[in-house]
């Protein structure tokens, strides 16, 4: 055996290694902690760091270092994706924070983070960005309770704002003097907290109180690129979960509710929305959609259905079957939010709550193997619809989105 | 655009673009206080490409984007920044980069000047767009309801007609009070809100950018949002 080999780790030795879980170490982080330089900044007088309430619960970031997720007093930072495309999601979120009795607010005093048109237009600037961002934050500050963001661009977009307001002085001179304009402090969160990760830490919760057994059903998860590849430190990661090298969330939760999570080879890759090419260049959103992910996952392992935890992802992979079935692609997946998959595990109506009508690839086949009647609950949907029609009611409401829908 | 990629095209393209012109705008990018934060040097790995979504559809590669700024070879980037930089997806995939480098935030910065500039592949890239911008900077929704045509998405399947037949009931029965009925954005918004989202774009120089991708949206926006702000005056 040469010197060279003797000084080499045997594979078997490398592999074992590997397959341990990663347990980073904070005190070696790559990256410094933003908080601190954000409270320095505080200190100085230069800003106001918004505190996380209590109760919250701590969990580990991808370098090992503690976030705090608020479980109570939320804001709710809606999606303008979500709220205008698959309202269900949004309804779905909202939901969960009733039935657990969460106080919580959904502000119209709310614009979007607006980088969906940053990303795909660049017709903005990064001072207007971060005001943007800013101006939310001071209106959450306001009313006294703490941001949740609800889309995944927004979480990675308001992370690299963050950063970008934190260490430009002159940026945040020229963001100060906008806010002294309209009345409002320059108010930067302690943590920028993503829905996912409110839903991941209150997974137990929501399995204590599963009603539909999902033991039956295989999903593959897509992490959404902007929740953990911007900003990647902030993200959630678990030494249970893939060996703490992917992030946690959205995995996690399905696993508490007894679903098969599946992996498959493309995992890493993005779902192919583009931001500008969603909206006006289709091809290339479709085409990767479809052959980097449905396919793969249909090929690998046929789930029920994908999972995923942003408003663009699930767009993308829902709305990008329909064109290639035509061209005998092996598409036909469903796609939820992991919102809509703990609704639907509490219970939720597919309908009034879920709003499955929304979504362009068939949930039918999903719905039917999870044992829920979806006819006779779209044919109660339908009743809400013709007694809206007639005007007998304005709209639907809570109180009957929160009737006890699906068989105990 | 040619199918084939090539790392190194032949010979310069835009030779009847002075150099100096060329160099102002790629002096533009550098001097963006995010650029050190972006471009760190380039090992040539690969890894980028091997995760960019674009790469697999496009001639585009984000490692080159990363070695012609390092190399502040204008002539390449004044090709990237005619011929690359919309077909990059945002996804940031390819901040995996071992050197810390973000090139989907470099393409961020050379698309600023693009538009900054009004270059024609800019309003090109943009086109069929200037809808979503005139309900972005108005509303401050990217996407709302009644964007939701058959015309436009025809691909989405048949339950966007379905949809779009009836919108106005389908939105009624919604329970989340915010998004209830609305069907011009995405969720009701205060009057003061947008007010402040107006004197943002104002202030920051973001209507400057609009004019210069599309003249004629920007003084429909620019009237409609001083009317609103001189009515609350």
């Amino acid at each position: 055996m040469s010197e060279l080999s003797e000084r080499l780790a045997p594979v078997n030795e490398i592999r074992e290694k590997k397959a341990l879980p990663v347990r980073p170490d904070p005190e070696t982080a790559p990256q410094p902690d933003l908080r601190e330089e954000l409270f320095e900044l505080e200190a100085r007088g230069e800003l106001i760091v918004q505190r996380v309430p209590e109760p919250y619960v701590e969990v580990t970031t991808k370098f090992g270092r503690l976030k705090k997720v608020p479980v109570d007093h939320l804001w709710h930072h809606k999606s303008c994706g979500q709220c205008g495309h698959i309202p269900g999601y949004t309804t779905s979120i909202l939901w969960l924070n009733r039935q657990f009795g969460i106080d919580y607010h959904d502000p119209t005093d709310q614009t979007s983070c607006t980088g969906w048109n940053y990303y795909a237009s660049a017709t903005s600037n990064a001072a207007a960005q971060i005001l943007v961002m800013c101006r939310n934050f001071a209106a959450a500050y306001e009313t006294g309770y703490y941001p949740l963001i609800h889309c995944g661009t927004s979480y990675g977009h308001y992370k690299e704002l963050r950063e970008q307001l934190v260490h430009h002085a002159d940026l945040r001179d020229q963001v100060r003097r906008v806010l002294d304009k309209l009345g409002k402090p320059l108010v930067v969160p302690e943590e920028i907290v993503h829905y996912s990760e409110w839903v991941h830490v209150m997974r137990h919760r929501v399995a204590e109180r599963q009603v539909v057994d999902m033991s039956n059903v295989t999903a593959c998860v897509h992490p959404a690129c902007h929740y953990y590849k911007i900003v990647a430190e902030d993200a959630i990661y678990d030494p249970d979960i893939y060996g703490g090298q992917r992030t946690a969330t959205v995995t996690a939760l399905l696993q508490a509710l007894g679903i098969n999570v599946a992996d498959y080879s493309t995992w890493f890759d993005c779902c192919g929305f583009g931001f500008r090419h969603i909206l006006v260049q289709r091809d290339f959103t479709r085409s990767f959609a479809v052959l980097r992910k449905i396919e793969v996952m249909r090929d690998e392992v046929n789930p029920d259905m994908t999972v995923t935890h942003d408003t663009g992802c699930v767009t993308t992979l829902d709305k990008s079957q329909f064109a290639a079935k035509a061209h005998k692609r092996r598409v036909g997946v469903p796609v939820l939010a992991d919102s809509q998959v703990a609704a639907l595990a509490m219970g939720a109506h597919p309908f009034r709550v879920l709003q499955l009508h929304w979504h362009s690839t068939d949930w039918r086949p999903l719905l039917e193997k999870l044992g829920i009647d979806w006819e006779r609950h779209w044919q109660e949907f339908e009743e809400d619809l013709a007694a809206i029609e007639r005007g007998e009611k304005p709209g639907l409401t809570w109180e009957d989105a929160e009737r006890p829908a699906l068989a105990r | 655009m040619s199918a084939t990629w090539s790392p190194a095209k032949a010979g310069p393209t835009y030779a009847e673009i002075p150099e100096e012109a060329k160099r102002r705008l790629f002096e533009e990018v550098i001097a963006d206080p995010r650029y050190e934060d972006f471009l760190y040097g380039c090992y040539e790995c690969g890894i980028c490409v091997s995760v960019c979504p674009s790469a697999r559809f496009y001639d585009f590669s984000p490692r080159v984007i990363a070695q012609a700024l390092s190399r502040e070879d204008v002539d390449r980037f004044y090709e990237i920044l005619m011929e690359d930089i919309w077909n990059c997806a945002q996804c940031f995939s390819c901040v995996r980069c071992p050197r810390g480098n973000n090139p989907g935030g470099l393409v961020t910065l050379i698309r600023e000047v693009a538009v900054r500039h009004g270059l024609e592949q800019a309003q090109e890239a943009l086109q069929g767009y200037s809808r979503v911008i005139y309900k972005i900077m108005l509303k401050g929704n990217q996407v709302s309801p009644d964007m939701l045509q058959p015309d436009f998405f025809p691909d989405w399947g048949p339950w966007v007609r379905e949809f779009s037949q009836h919108m106005h009931t389908w939105r009624k029965a919604i329970p989340v009070d915010t998004l209830r009925s609305v069907t011009d954005a995405a969720w009701r918004t205060d009057d003061r809100t947008l007010r402040e989202l107006y004197t943002i774009w104002f202030e920051t120089g973001n209507m400057e950018i609009i004019r210069e991708v599309d003249e004629g949206l920007y003084e429909l926006l620019v009237e409609i949002m001083e009317e609103e702000l001189e009515a609350r005056a």
